[in-house]
């Protein structure tokens, strides 16, 4: 296999606020291949967006500060890369779509003017050059009559269709990395459909590469290679999709999978996970998960469980993964 | 296995709404003249029965929580009729419609923005018994309100809190409590878990389904999560621009949909199984929903179907029975009911 696109080594991001340390994303490593889709599920809370934010160098600071880890894009360490070197990745080499697509897009400012910029500012091309690729990106994602709208103001846009020119944005440079931040939650599911399938689409014909963080776990099945599960800052499983769905080895990914009431299926009761996350600022010394955990041992509480090997595509962070989801 | 219950059809319902329409005036001008209206809901027939829940779904915008306010007078009706206990809800004045606020609840979908930050847990739920005056006694209110603190999975301590303390799970938790304080028989829940993350979204629709049979009270359910409807409803109707456009018991309505709409949004929800998901047939839907301020002509759904006709743009299709307990919208429904 070529070496990744994207490796993330034990990166840490905190917020030190007047209330304590937030360890906000602690210690976490994962890789991105070319044409790959990663998918970052957890709950609320738990470090997705800001271990997007990590890799962009977009953490907010103060109070975050990425106090670990390395952030390895094509043999580089982008954590060490300069402020101009930084300019020249975001949007050309690694592209976002940000959760909430009204404070990534300027209220202010035309369509037009918000698709165009970056491109005259990473292509070569000449400005009706990028305005007829503007055009042709907006029909991609659905919007057939860019043209007219070009003008717009992004309020003139439904949120759907606002989320749509921030995937027309994220394309626009070429990007060899696209991480999308929970792209499609809040819309309707008929325009996650037409969203999702837009992006896979362009995805496969481009090699481009994807983090997609979401908490629906019907979109991971439907579009990840691999899934990684975070748990309060920390991943607790990865592996491929089939692996995950079908082989569950950490509790609170089982868990998550049966929490969820399903379409396809019918069940008298649905089997929640008790109680709550631990709050990130006072976090317990052993398995973050273990006041959640019905299958709780001692050694569970006395220290945390580093993620192991189950196969060669699949790791889990608990001290008895090879007895979870194991059917007796 | 328990089966979901049919509906009794010989019985009267608890709650009815007749050709229901809430239009809303767009105002513009110097003399506030109004210059169009947004048909919100536009023509609504359902019957809903004691102990039953009944799921409402659609995309947004296609008037699920302004029919659930209409129904609980939250606002006057444009047209139609709602009764409730056989009584005519937009007319009742008085003693029965001091009754009525007591008997039929809203809960609503977002925990935070609902609950006042000023008052602490146990004074907001305690709250519509004051105002009802009922029980007139303090510390029979306060009894009462321990007691559903307990009933909604609570711990004590949390009575004395105030919401900014609360997690999204435990404010949805006291939003039920208050709901049921006046123990009423029919609650509408307005996405009342879509804030909230799967792990306590199943806390709470677990509550929610323990305290119906509990207190023996019938639901209205909109959710926009379709998997989280059929878990919970008995019958459920599917919304579109302002109508219904398939109702059904909901083990139908999810295994055999009639309505080319509910076809279409069925097939967009993605299943959390890989092997499924990836093998999957897809009804697809084209372009965007029309604007309620102008809805198509005939069959409102025309313009995205992909099996409409001609026909389809002219004739504006009734809501049949197709089958038993299925309802359909559609004039072409007879073509693949069988
Ligand atoms: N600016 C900040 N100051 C202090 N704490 C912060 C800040 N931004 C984020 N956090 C904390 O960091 C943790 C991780 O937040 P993050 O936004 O990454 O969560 P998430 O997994 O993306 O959640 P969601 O699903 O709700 O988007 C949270 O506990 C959050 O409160
Ligand atoms: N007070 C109001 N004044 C004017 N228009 C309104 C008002 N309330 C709702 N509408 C309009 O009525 C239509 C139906 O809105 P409603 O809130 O009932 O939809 P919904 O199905 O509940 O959507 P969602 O899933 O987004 O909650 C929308 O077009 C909305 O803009
Ligand atoms: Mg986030
Ligand atoms: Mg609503």
């Amino acid at each position: 296999m070529q070496p990744p696109l994207l490796q993330i080594e034990d990166l840490k991001t905190y917020f030190y606020t007047s209330n304590g340390v937030v360890k906000a994303v602690d210690g976490i490593s994962y890789s991105v291949h070319e044409g790959e889709t990663v998918a970052i599920v957890g709950e609320s809370g738990c470090g997705k967006s800001v271990s997007a934010l990590s890799v962009m160098r977009l953490v907010p600071s103060p109070p975050g500060k990425t106090v670990n880890g390395k952030v390895i894009y094509q043999g580089n360490d982008i954590l060490k890369a300069s402020d101009s070197e930084m300019r020249k990745i975001r949007g050309k080499q690694i592209a976002m779509v940000f959760q909430d697509p009204m404070t990534s897009l300027n209220p202010v400012l035309t369509i037009k003017y918000q698709l165009v910029e970056p491109m005259k500012l990473h292509l070569n091309l000449t400005e009706a050059q990028c305005v007829d690729r503007a055009v042709e990106l907006l029909d991609l994602v659905g919007i057939s009559d860019g043209r007219k709208r070009l003008d717009d103001y992004p309020h003139q846009f439904s949120g759907g269709m606002r989320q749509r020119v921030m995937i027309a944005m994220a394309l626009s440079c070429d990007p060899k990395l696209i991480i999308a931040d929970e792209p499609t939650t809040n819309l309707d599911v008929t325009i996650q459909a037409q969203i999702l399938e837009v992006m896979e689409k362009v995805i496969e014909e481009t090699k481009t590469a994807m983090v997609i963080i979401t908490h629906n776990l019907g979109v991971v099945a439907r579009y990840a290679d691999t899934v990684n599960i975070m748990y309060a800052g920390k991943i607790v499983e990865s592996g491929t999709c089939e692996e995950i769905f079908k082989n569950v080895r950490h509790p609170y990914t089982e868990g998550l999978l049966q929490s969820v009431p399903r379409l396809d299926a019918r069940a008298e009761r649905l089997q929640p996970i008790p109680g709550l996350p631990p709050d990130l600022r006072n976090l317990p010394p052993g398995c973050r998960f273990a006041d959640r955990c019905k299958y709780v041992h001692a050694k569970c509480t006395e220290a945390m469980p580093e993620l192991e090997t189950v196969s060669d595509s699949h790791v889990s962070a608990c001290w008895i993964k090879d007895t979870i989801g194991v059917k007796s | 296995m328990t089966t979901k219950k049919q509906p009794p059809t010989n019985k009267t319902p608890l709650l009815e709404l007749r050709r229901v329409k809430k239009h809303f005036p767009v105002k513009r001008g110097l003399l506030n003249k109004t210059v169009a209206s947004v048909k919100a809901v536009d023509g609504v027939d359902l019957a809903v029965y004691g102990g039953e829940t009944v799921g409402l779904v659609g995309e947004s915008g296609c008037g699920k929580s302004t029919l659930g306010r209409t129904l609980l007078r939250l606002h006057p009706i444009t047209d139609g009729e709602v009764s409730f206990n056989q009584m005519d809800v937009h007319s009742i004045k008085g003693k029965d419609l001091k009754q009525f606020r007591r008997d039929a609840q809203l809960i609503f979908q977002d925990p935070y923005a609902s609950l006042n930050p000023r008052m602490t847990v146990g004074s907001i739920i305690e709250e519509p018994m004051v105002i009802h005056n009922d029980p007139a006694n303090k510390k029979e209110r306060q009894e009462w309100t321990a007691e559903l603190v307990k009933l909604v999975g609570l711990p004590e301590y949390m009575r004395h809190r105030y919401p900014h303390e609360l997690s999204g799970g435990q404010r949805q938790r006291v939003g039920v409590a208050r709901a049921i304080a006046l123990k009423p028989s029919l609650i509408v829940c307005d996405e009342p878990v879509s804030a909230l993350d799967v792990s306590i979204q199943a806390q709470v629709l677990n509550l929610l389904e323990d305290l119906k049979s509990e207190f023996n009270l019938t639901y209205i359910f909109i959710a926009h999560d379709l998997a989280v409807v059929k878990h919970i409803s008995d019958r459920v109707a599917v919304m579109y621009l302002g109508h219904i456009v398939e109702l059904a018991n909901s083990e139908d309505l999810y295994n055999k949909p009639l309505h080319p709409y509910t076809q279409a949004l069925l097939s967009a929800v993605p299943i959390p199984d890989p092997v499924l998901e990836r093998t999957r047939n897809r009804t697809a839907m084209e372009g965007e929903l029309p604007t309620p301020l102008n809805p198509p002509s005939g069959c409102v759904f025309h313009t995205r179907c992909p099996m409409a006709i001609d026909e389809c743009k002219v004739q504006v299709p009734e809501l049949k029975d197709m089958a038993a307990d299925h309802k359909v919208a559609c004039i072409r429904a007879h073509e693949w009911a069988k």
